[in-house]
């Protein structure tokens, strides 16, 4: 066990620089051969940094997902309009005048209630069921609480402000520029918000993964996952384990709800950002935690690439289909995705 | 042949650490599994549950562990009574705090967990004890070292006989007072389910687990067990001591394949199951 984790982030390590550096190089190249695109190694950087941390939010709402299918083998459609509840709820306690971070935790006690009454009304009859229909329930929480949310909170495009920066910074500049043309000279511009956005990402993200990979639940959780009968059988609870799972995606959500929502404004199409994680979830592989982070990252910083380098080509608009194009190659050729579970079949 | 229960043929000698009194099973609200089984299992003791496909031996296990209801079955009649207290209406959480757990058959090791954490998602009832538990996982590394070499590797990918072990490991566990092993050879070498069983033996006297056994290998069953229960048609049809069940004449033409001094031919035997059909 010891050594492959290590040989992999090695391998990784040096082949994402690698492969970094080859897109570049192919830009490049078709600048140079076509005048018509433009390139330069600091916008470059810049564009992909915006990428990667436009990625790390998609892995956020993706996490979601992969928390509720690892446990329950239930591709949890609902996922996306959490988001939206939990990102409707914050703003209503905001807008009557609490505090952000109070009406934080209030938010999280109101999904947790939630998670706890989609298991006992939804879950709990269907047990043993197969995942279709289990997965239908989930279409009908879905709109559920697309319309719960609205009716109680108003369908105005609302604003999430806390206190998050957005002004953009500048790094890497080189103020007094020997050369004019010194591409270096204007620096690369990074979104604050983005940034900090992904920090919070990135925290949630290690969090889970120790309590996944660690704790006595976190293994009841991945046990769960495998196998419910078996689960059943050693004594574990499945009730207490599918509340927990819910909660803890349903606070996923409200994390994603309010970086999401900060950024985008709180309405209606935040429950469709869940489309944008289906491509993440077909790239990284429905259960793995990493592969949401690592799929989001590729899809982030692809997407944005694309756009921006090879946009002009067919005329812009790539952003909107590109991710879909890679998830279908990835399912064409590893349809468990780069992180999945292998698909152990023994005879 | 009427059935004989427990009562009767007086196990009743040693204190009974279950009794199952008379316990019709219904599926999806109609099927009828089970017509009234009763057997009871000593404090300590090994005890056969044998039988042919669909006779009910996985129904019975299934009703005492209570996994029965995620099948949508039901216990509609009769009593289950664990040292003398009704268990029907606990979950199968409870019944594990009180030392009953059951192995399944077909193993349902969790795949993608490595065998050790495995073994440990067996203690999750026991919650933080970690000295106790990690006691225990030396323990069931005594008595399966093959698991100790492989307790890194994702269970999925062992063998069968190391998915048994770990299945019975992960039982042992939750510190049970009593398994419920359902067909541990299935699928197994000869030489590797001779293993099993000498180890499930062991288990059983050191550490005074008691087991109920469902198994179709009679032969392997009988030669363990101290007590047996033969099932047709979710009846008990006959039981007694092992050794005498090893010997009686119906037992060695059904389920042993040994035939009487005098050979039948095909035509009465065939003429003596369809009589038995008519009764049952």
């Amino acid at each position: 066990m010891g050594v492959l984790p290590v040989r992999t982030i090695g391998i990784w390590m040096l082949a994402v620089p690698l492969a970094i550096l080859a897109i570049g190089l192919a830009f490049k190249g078709m600048a140079a051969a076509n005048p018509s695109f433009f390139f330069t190694w600091p916008y470059f950087i810049e564009v992909l940094i915006a990428g990667l941390l436009q990625g790390v939010m998609y892995s956020l709402v993706a996490l979601g997902f992969v928390l509720i299918f690892k446990a329950s083998g239930i591709f949890n459609f609902a996922q996306g309009s959490m988001v939206l509840f939990a990102a409707l709820t914050i703003v209503g306690f905001i807008e009557m005048g609490t505090h952000w971070t109070i009406a934080f935790f209030i938010t999280a006690g109101i999904m947790v209630l939630l998670a706890i009454s989609v298991e006992r009304i939804v879950l709990r009859p269907l047990v043993n069921q197969p995942h279709i229909i289990l997965f239908m329930a989930t279409i009908g929480i879905f709109f559920f609480l697309d319309g719960f949310a609205q009716t109680i909170w108003g369908s105005d495009v609302k604003v999430l402000d806390i206190g998050i920066p957005k002004t953009p910074i500048t790094v890497m500049e080189n103020a007094n520029p020997s050369d004019p043309n010194d591409p270096w000279q204007y620096g690369i511009l990074i979104n604050q918000y983005d940034l900090i956005a992904a920090a919070i990402g990135a925290v949630l993200v290690t969090v889970l993964a120790i309590f996944f990979q660690y704790t006595r639940t976190g293994r009841a959780l991945r046990a769960v996952a495998d196998d419910h009968q078996a689960a059943l059988s050693v004594g574990i609870p499945l009730k207490t384990i599918w509340a927990i799972v819910w909660s803890v995606a349903g606070i996923v959500a409200l994390v994603a709800g309010i970086v999401w929502g900060g950024k985008a404004g709180v309405q209606f199409s935040l429950a469709l950002i869940a489309l944008k994680a289906l491509p993440v979830l077909i790239l990284g592989g429905f259960t793995s935690i990493p592969g949401a982070i690592v799929g989001g990252l590729i899809i982030g910083a692809g997407e944005q690439l694309a756009e921006v380098f090879l946009g002009p080509l067919f005329g812009g608009a790539i952003q909107d289909w590109f991710a879909y194009m890679l998830a279908l190659f990835v399912l064409l050729f590893r349809p468990q995705g780069l992180f999945g579970e292998r698909i152990i079949e023994r005879v | 042949m009427a059935a004989v229960t427990a009562e009767e043929s007086g196990v009743g000698a040693q204190a009974a650490l279950l009794d199952v009194n008379n316990i019709e099973v219904i599926y999806d609200h109609v099927i009828l599994v089970l017509k009234g089984v009763s057997l009871s299992v000593p404090e300590g003791g090994i005890v056969a549950l044998l039988g042919a496909n669909g006779a009910g031996k996985t129904t019975t296990l299934k009703a005492i562990s209570n996994l029965l209801r995620a099948e949508r079955g039901e216990v509609t009649k009769g009593s289950i009574e664990l040292g003398g207290e009704r268990v029907q209406a606990l979950t199968p959480n409870d019944l594990v705090k009180r030392g009953v757990i059951q192995v399944m058959e077909g193993r349902h090791c969790f795949e993608h967990l490595t065998v050790e954490e495995n073994l440990l998602t067996g203690a999750y009832t026991r919650g933080g004890d970690r000295v106790g538990i990690q006691q225990d996982l030396e323990m069931v590394y005594g008595y399966f070292p093959r698991l100790k070499e492989r307790r890194g590797s994702q269970a999925g990918y062992t063998s069968g006989g190391e998915q048994q072990m770990t299945a019975i490991g992960r039982a042992l566990m939750s510190r049970p007072k009593m398994i419920l092993l359902d067909e541990p050879s299935m699928g197994l070498a000869p030489q590797l389910v001779e293993q099993i069983f000498e180890i499930v033996k062991r288990i059983n006297e050191e550490e005074g687990v008691s087991i109920l056994l469902a198994e179709q290998n009679t032969n392997v069953a009988l030669k363990y067990a101290r007590y047996g229960y033969i099932l047709e048609n979710g009846r008990v049809v006959l039981d007694g001591e092992a050794s005498a069940l090893r010997e009686n004449e119906d037992v060695k033409e059904f389920y042993l394949g040994l035939s009487g001094s005098d050979r039948r031919s095909y035509r009465d035997v065939k003429h003596y199951k369809r009589r038995k059909r008519w009764l049952s």
